[in-house]
């Protein structure tokens, strides 16, 4: 995977954008689906569009694929004003996600299709279907019809017929959605592969947010039509620049407080919910009473029998649930203050080593530059 | 439980004999040797033979066939234009109107729309001479008028159960929308139209009300001939002929019914080798891992070594 490492950077060269989405807006009579949407993506990136259903995401991607037109911007690939140009003359694919494979017609007769239409030779549609069936690892079934294939099968038939045309930007509307678990997590590291192996520029829509941070060089999270924040996964995980965003992706502890000091390396904040003053190492540029949250993943809370030494934050609590998952445990934990907190307890050591049951009292901690404060 | 199944038993025989005991009874008498219905008279191809001889009959039935061929052909391609309308073209002006007006045939009753078609006809010729009297022309239009409504009703519901996202995939693979709609949306329709095509022969091949009103002299169709006969008292050689129609449509069904059956068993088999072939595939997949218990460790490692060959063979 190290010498594809160059592809898969996600700061690639900002010359000019591949597809450029300006000031996209599309309602359906008193429904905006898609809400002024602007963004920027660069050639070979995969780039995914999280959010849930009714975000607006994949009537974004059929704006992409010229199934639907929008009611005010532009959208531009690779300079081009594609804005009102039908699906079927866009450098375009798209795999659906129902696959939409023709029924009537064998494997090999689906993914040539897209070539005949072209008007590509006899020969070379022969050949091209081959070269790009072997590449899904699907040669031995090109006499198959799509309902003699399982569900692993037919996707990787539709990826196949959707980059055999070698579009210039490829659009992924759940691609694994259909998929069971296990075979999920395999195809997804097939996908990147195949990504990165073409140098295809992706634009993959989902609502999985595991799905999206594993594929991503970048990502998007969508809701009510509107793009919340774009970045990096570890970005929008680390960084999340609202409560939104902080909760959509991943599990959070949220509490609610009053600023109280705010200098431009340090702020702390009054949390009646957490029952002290949380301390965070980043500064935030805001009036002193304003009230804000602090964002706490599971993961970073320290759990411990005994008062911690030197920990920035710490809250006392009794242990309520446990819930061990084999690689980690869970733990919801009570606050004096009657508030609920997760925290994650990694298994670190086949002995139980650190033990906490119901009902046991416990110190969370953790440091200046765990949290995330949040004002919207 | 076994008064129960009397109880079905003598039900279905029932509901059998009250369907099929009068064609029974027809096709019966069509062998009668004796002219008169309550009297047998014994084994006879005779009404068979007259039947052959009586051409007006002949010609009559010819005629019916080839209405019913045209009007079901121009009703199932009228008819399926509106059904995709109806489906595809999403909401537009109109569309309700259209919905129920293409639908209406199918209520209203047949002396009226007979009766206005014939109007309608006879004012279109004093005014542009056009169609010149009444006969096979006007026939075949009125009867594809009707039969439309069939049409138009089958595919609309095909249409609703198939995927629209296919129509889609060939639009993004380069098709334009016509090209589409023959090489998706028109074989996916296939069976529709099959079968609205047979719907629609089988009503026109039937119509006598309409018929009557917009058929013009030489140009009577079957039930009107047999009709009209059986007004002057029950001739046995339309039994005869009633005998050989029911003999064709029931070898029609019976083939239909014998091959989607044959095609039934041919996937059924196709879906138990597929299976045994997926069942050999993880056999030999779990095989190295089975295999004994002091090299179950170095299975596990061969088949690790299997899954990253795999990787790199997908990556040159």
């Amino acid at each position: 995977m190290t010498s594809l490492a160059p592809i898969r950077s996600a700061s690639a060269p900002a010359d000019t954008p591949f597809v450029r989405i300006e000031g996209v807006t599309k309602r359906f009579g008193d429904f905006v689906a898609v809400n002024n949407i602007s963004l920027d993506i660069h050639r070979s990136e995969l780039f995914c569009l999280l959010g849930g259903s009714g975000s607006g995401k994949s009537t974004l991607l059929r704006m992409l694929a010229g199934f639907e037109h929008p009611t005010e911007g532009r959208i531009l690939i690779d300079g081009q004003d594609m804005t009102n140009v039908p699906p079927y003359e866009r450098p375009v694919n798209m795999m659906f996600q129902s696959y939409a494979l023709f029924p009537h017609m064998t494997v090999a007769d689906n993914v040539g299709y897209g070539l005949r239409r072209a008007g590509v030779r006899k020969a070379d549609i022969k050949r091209r279907v081959v070269e790009m069936l072997d590449l899904v690892k699907m040669g031995d079934f090109a006499r198959r019809k799509p309902d003699q294939l399982s569900g692993g099968q037919r996707q990787r038939v539709a990826l196949a017929r959707s980059l055999v045309r070698q579009p210039k930007l490829l659009l992924l509307d759940e691609p694994l959605g259909a998929l069971d678990k296990k075979l999920r997590e395999e195809t997804q590291f097939e996908l990147m592969k195949i990504q990165s192996q073409l140098g295809t520029t992706f634009i993959v829509v989902t609502h999985d947010q595991d799905e999206a941070m594993t594929l991503a060089t970048r990502m998007g999270v969508m809701n009510e039509g509107q793009l919340v924040q774009i970045g990096e996964p570890r970005n929008l995980y680390e960084f999340p620049s609202s409560r939104f965003v902080a909760q959509f992706i991943g599990a959070v502890n949220m509490f609610e407080g009053r600023l109280v000091e705010d200098e431009p390396d340090y702020v702390r904040i009054r949390s009646e919910e957490a029952g002290c003053t949380l301390y965070v190492s980043h500064g935030i540029s805001s009036a002193p009473g304003q009230s804000v949250h602090v964002a706490i993943r599971p993961e970073k809370i320290r759990l411990s029998h005994e008062t911690p030494a030197g920990a920035d934050n710490v809250v006392k609590g009794v242990v309520d649930e446990v819930a061990y998952l084999g690689n980690v445990s869970v733990l919801q934990i009570r606050l004096g203050t009657g508030k609920l907190i997760r925290a994650t307890l990694p298994n670190l050591d086949r002995h139980e080593s650190m033990v906490f049951e119901p009902s046991d009292p416990v110190y969370c901690s953790w440091g200046s530059s765990s949290g995330v404060v949040l004002t919207s | 439980m076994r008064r129960q199944g009397r109880f079905i038993t003598v039900m279905t025989t029932a509901g059998l004999v009250f369907l099929y005991a009068p064609i029974i009874t027809m096709m019966a008498l069509s062998f009668n040797s004796s002219r008169l219905v309550t009297v047998w008279g014994g084994f006879s191809l005779q009404w068979y033979r007259e039947l052959i001889s009586n051409q007006a009959l002949l010609d009559g039935a010819w005629l019916s066939i080839e209405i019913a061929a045209l009007s079901a052909t121009v009703a199932v391609v009228l008819g399926t234009l509106a059904g995709y309308v109806l489906s595809r073209f999403g909401p537009f002006r109109g569309k309700v109107a259209m919905a129920g007006m293409i639908s209406a045939p199918l209520v209203m009753p047949e002396v009226i729309t007979g009766l206005s078609l014939l109007l309608l006809f006879v004012a279109m010729e004093d005014l542009i001479g056009w169609p010149a009297g009444r006969g096979l022309t006007t026939l075949v239009l009125s009867h594809a008028t009707f039969c439309m409504a069939y049409v138009a009703i089958v595919v609309q519901s095909r249409l609703a159960q198939m995927d629209g996202t296919l129509e889609e995939a060939a639009l993004d693979l380069g098709a334009r929308p016509w090209r589409a709609f023959i090489d998706v949306t028109l074989p996916m329709l296939a069976p529709a139209l099959i079968s609205g095509w047979l719907l629609a022969f089988t009503l026109s091949f039937d119509d006598l009300v309409i018929s009557s009103f917009v058929s013009g002299p030489g140009s009577s169709t079957l039930p009107m001939l047999i009709f009209s006969k059986v007004r002057l008292g029950v001739s046995p050689d339309v039994n005869a002929l009633a005998t050989i129609m029911i003999t064709v449509v029931g070898l029609c069904v019976f083939l239909y019914a014998w091959q989607a059956r044959r095609k039934l068993h041919v996937m059924k088999q196709q879906a138990a080798r597929h299976n045994r072939e997926r069942i050999l595939q993880v056999e030999a997949i779990s095989q190295p891992i089975s295999a004994n218990a002091n090299s179950a460790g170095k299975g596990r490692t061969a088949c690790g070594s299997e899954f990253w060959k795999q990787g790199e063979t997908a990556s040159t």
